[in-house]
């Protein structure tokens, strides 16, 4: 592609205040090219009017938002800033937006007290400091014209980014008013406006990215190109805990192409003029490993290792009631155990990182969910304080969660410190696959006692698996509970007298887990949503009015079950082999969602969904069409999981390696989808993970309906295929 | 060895056996065209050669000389092209947007020989491009309008 232009260059070296401009206004189809990274965040000189961290308004009109939570698909970019611009008084089409560095103080997500994306937190994090931030900015746009004029600024109006003394029609943009506003004090108080005034908050604003990705210009970190740079692919040890053996790489090294072989202790990198190169390069390498201390392990023994675990007490993370008599004295008494496979997230984009490694510091390009963690990644490897570490952040092709992890900047900042060179490490799919931070394999034993007319009167659900939050966020791991692995569980929201909550925590050595869209709500929502429609059918109840006679206190979540059932015609005759199942999501996103899913068993067997029907509350909304959209997307995740995904181990190592084995719903799979949103005026709740957290049950539930049979475990088209040969 | 790509002629010393993709991403810088799994399993590679849809992941760069190249930062000068893109702005495709250069590949060599496909025409020519953001149905929908002159 063409060099960057002149202009761009300046306008990125002008992104005052840090920050790398991310290339595009809206509608403008320039193509700002990433070797215009090569800017220092940390180089640039603020300029113009920057009341905070999130807005800056030059002398020559450019208004900048700072996006202080990274773009991955979810539509944030869009959101965020339309939190800024309703409070800032500008139109959508006069801003531009910029990604935020690294900078926990500054950029912080107040949810999860440090900058991190994730958890579907931006919008219940951002809303109201953002429209602080924009509302701040205005009223000090508003008081220098004010004072220009001698003038009241209560006869003065800010719109479109300018500000008009409303008696005269004198008008002074934005840009006019950036050095007199930055004079001013900052004030400590602002009012906000009333819902009711909203212009863009609320409504289908178009997104700002989509201009960039259908025409190949948006930057996402493996577009990055940097002068000199060279291209590396890595294989790391198959099995977690191994090192490096002997290598033979003669063979790799008279590849043209290839330059450097890099040997660390547990991975090898082959770094070379292209990736094509790499990749021979590593074709070529014969490596022997050391398996170390984990090597065969099967998927089977770890769901051993977790049964076993299941049979001791765990810690309590809700106790209603006095459950153990409760259960004792039910007329009617059911048991399960549910099981949850390990998940890869499989982002489109797989994992890569870019970093050059200098004497006096060291830059890196990535797209993270977690930039200050990055940096301090980088930092830590490079031996270098914070400040000399610029990191700097892009689009995301896919986050899921898996871009939460620094691992692989990690890794690219040790391959990096060997070559002298900036560097860009690509990890293949199969790399990517094999080496993900997986969703934690979950085991589940429940247990519920029913009255003589069915109802349940006690409810005992043990998780068994990882506490990701004590190695993630230790901060937030008391007393021993894993807020996220018992999520969902812990907010059970039916009409019970006797309840308990438990999570035995069980590590596993063997592979790394983190989180993945929704996490500890995904695999309990289908145990308990699962394990409902085994109630009501043990009790000869349809699983919509058995669901609803318990939600009475709960009015918000029978809502949503009732416009879920009403719009799917829950009731309205099947054909035979078709079915209908229903899922209800509670948790901790203040998010209610009711899912109608309808499945087809064809003459193959295999589950094919037909149409899925969401009735959604998620309090205010800001943007209708990316909750609609994040509504999607989440489903088509959790049916991809629910019905095939599954991570399976063989002496150690990975079994699957690409979507040829790990496979993903495609178009001639998807379902109709129909979301349908309740008006509320209730906080923001998160949107990125229910669609996903709600589906698998639905599924479970439907092809219950549809074939009787009730499966325990994840994932559902090989266990029904299983239960069929049987 | 000689390339045209979007209508330009380029010059490139490679291996003759390079995938076109690490051509074009890594010799020529042109980053649209996206690795995505190099196994010709995912679509995001996704070229026109002489208009039909190809996995450049895949594709030898010395079978690709003499015909003509299209990528997605040129697909927007074909007819196809600049309606399908148009379509996908109108209805806001993209979420994370990285598989969305094959999408727009794929649904362009479409629609420029089938003007009124069919939802078995769309299947057929698109479940060869995976979306993990789960896109599909406003893919469909953007197909649609876009055949439809960029009505509906």
């Amino acid at each position: 592609m063409t060099a960057v232009s002149r202009r761009a260059f300046v306008t990125v070296l002008a992104a005052a205040g840090g920050g790398l401009l991310l290339g595009y206004r809206l509608g403008d189809r320039e193509r700002v090219a990433s070797t215009a990274g090569i800017a220092s965040a940390s180089a640039a000189t603020p300029e113009g009017f920057a009341p905070n961290a999130f807005i800056r308004i030059a002398p020559d009109g450019g208004i900048a938002l700072i996006m202080p939570q990274a773009e991955m698909g979810q539509g944030t970019h869009t959101s965020m800033a339309m939190l800024l611009a309703e409070e800032l008084e500008v139109a959508p089409g006069q801003i531009r937006l910029e990604h935020a560095p690294p900078d926990n103080t500054l950029y912080a997500n107040a949810l999860l007290g440090e900058q991190m994306t994730g958890a579907s937190s931006s919008v219940r994090a951002f809303y109201e400091p953002l429209r602080r931030a924009g509302a701040t900015a205005r009223v000090m746009l508003v008081s220098a014209a004010a004072a220009s004029w001698n003038a009241d600024p209560a006869s003065c109006r800010a719109q479109k980014g300018a500000v008009t003394h409303i008696p005269t029609g004198r008008t002074l943009r934005y840009g006019e008013l950036a050095a007199r506003a930055a004079a001013l004090p900052v004030p400590g108080k602002v009012t906000l406006k009333d819902p009711k005034d909203f212009t863009l908050i609320g409504t289908p604003t178009k997104r700002f990215d989509t201009a960039s990705k259908v025409n190949g210009t948006a930057q996402y970190g493996i577009d990055v190109r940097v002068p000199g740079m060279l291209i590396a692919t890595v294989a790391a040890s198959p099995v977690l805990g191994g090192k490096v053996g002997a290598i033979d790489d003669e063979k790799a090294k008279a590849i043209p192409g290839v330059r450097q072989i890099v040997r660390l202790d547990d991975v090898v990198a082959v770094v070379a003029d292209h990736m094509w190169a790499a990749k021979q390069g590593l074709a070529a390498l014969d490596i022997r490993w050391d398996d170390g201390p984990n090597a065969n392990v099967s998927t089977a023994d770890v769901g051993k290792g977790l049964a076993k675990a299941s049979e001791t007490m765990g810690v309590t993370a809700r106790k209603d009631g006095d459950p153990a008599s409760a259960l004792a004295g039910a007329s009617k008494k059911l048991s399960a155990v549910y099981e949850a496979p390990f998940l890869a997230h499989a982002t489109m984009e797989p994992m890569n990182c870019t970093v050059h490694v200098r004497s006096d510091g060291c830059e890196v390009w990535t797209g993270s969910q977690v930039l200050s963690r990055a940096q301090a990644a980088a930092a830590k490897v490079a031996g270098l304080p914070l400040e000399k570490v610029v990191v700097h952040n892009h689009f995301l092709g896919g986050g899921f969660g898996r871009r939460l992890e620094v691992d692989y900047v990690t890794q690219a900042v040790r391959i990096a410190k060997e070559v002298s060179a900036p560097v860009k490490v690509v990890w293949t799919r199969e790399e990517d696959v094999q080496h993900d931070v997986y969703r934690p394999y979950y085991y589940d034993r429940i247990a519920a006692g029913l009255s003589a007319n069915g109802k349940p009167v006690a409810w005992a659900h043990r998780i068994v698996g990882p506490a990701i939050i004590a190695r993630y966020l230790p901060l937030a791991f008391k007393d021993g509970i894993d807020i996220d692995a018992v999520d969902g569980a812990a907010q059970l929201l039916y009409d019970i007298p006797a309840i308990q909550i438990e999570h035995v925590r069980h590590e596993e050595p063997v592979l790394n887990t983190g989180f993945w869209r929704g996490v500890g709500v995904t695999h309990n929502n289908f145990v308990i949503e699962s394990f409902m429609d085994e109630l009501a059918a043990a009790s000869k109840h349809d699983p919509v009015a058995y669901r609803r006679a318990l939600l009475k206190r709960s009015p918000r979540a029978l809502a949503v079950l009732n416009l879920a059932a009403k719009e799917a015609g829950w009731g309205t005759p099947m054909p035979r082999g078709r079915g209908r199942g229903v899922a209800l999501l509670f948790s901790g996103w203040g998010t209610y969602l009711a899912q109608v899913a309808d499945v087809e068993l064809t003459g193959t067997g295999e589950v094919r969904v037909r149409r899925i029907v969401c009735a959604v509350d998620c309090g205010q909304v800001v943007n209708p069409d990316i909750v609609k959209a994040q509504i999607e997307s989440g489903v088509v995740y959790g049916i991809s999981a629910a019905l095939w995904g599954e991570i399976t181990l063989k002496n150690s190592r990975v079994e699957q390696s690409n979507f040829h084995n790990y496979r993903v719903l495609r178009m001639n799979e998807m379902p109709r989808i129909d979301v349908h949103l309740v008006r509320s005026g209730e906080a923001p709740g998160g949107i990125g993970e229910p669609g996903t957290a709600v589906t698998a049950a639905a599924l479970g539930n439907a092809i219950y309906a549809a074939t009787g049979k009730r499966l325990r475990t994840l994932p559902l088209q090989p266990r029904l295929a299983a239960s069929t040969e049987r | 060895m000689e390339l045209t790509i979007n209508g330009m002629k380029r010059e490139v010393d490679v291996p003759s056996d390079m995938p076109l993709l690490w051509v074009l991403r890594d010799v020529l810088g042109m980053t649209g065209t996206k690795f995505g799994c190099g196994m010709a399993l995912c679509g995001a590679c996704t070229v026109q050669l002489d208009g039909r849809a190809t996995r450049s992941c895949v594709t030898p760069v010395s079978a690709v000389t003499g015909q003509a190249i299209t990528t997605v930062e040129g697909i927007g000068d074909t007819p196809a092209g600049k309606t399908v893109q148009d379509a996908w702005i109108a209805l806001d495709v993209p979420q994370c947007g990285y598989c969305q250069s094959g999408q727009i590949m794929s649904a362009s060599a479409l629609l420029a020989s089938n003007a009124h496909p069919s939802d078995a025409d769309i299947d057929a020519a698109m479940a060869g491009n995976i979306c993990r953001c789960g896109t599909y149905g406003r893919i469909r929908a953007a197909i649609t309008r876009a055949a439809q002159g960029g009505r509906s």
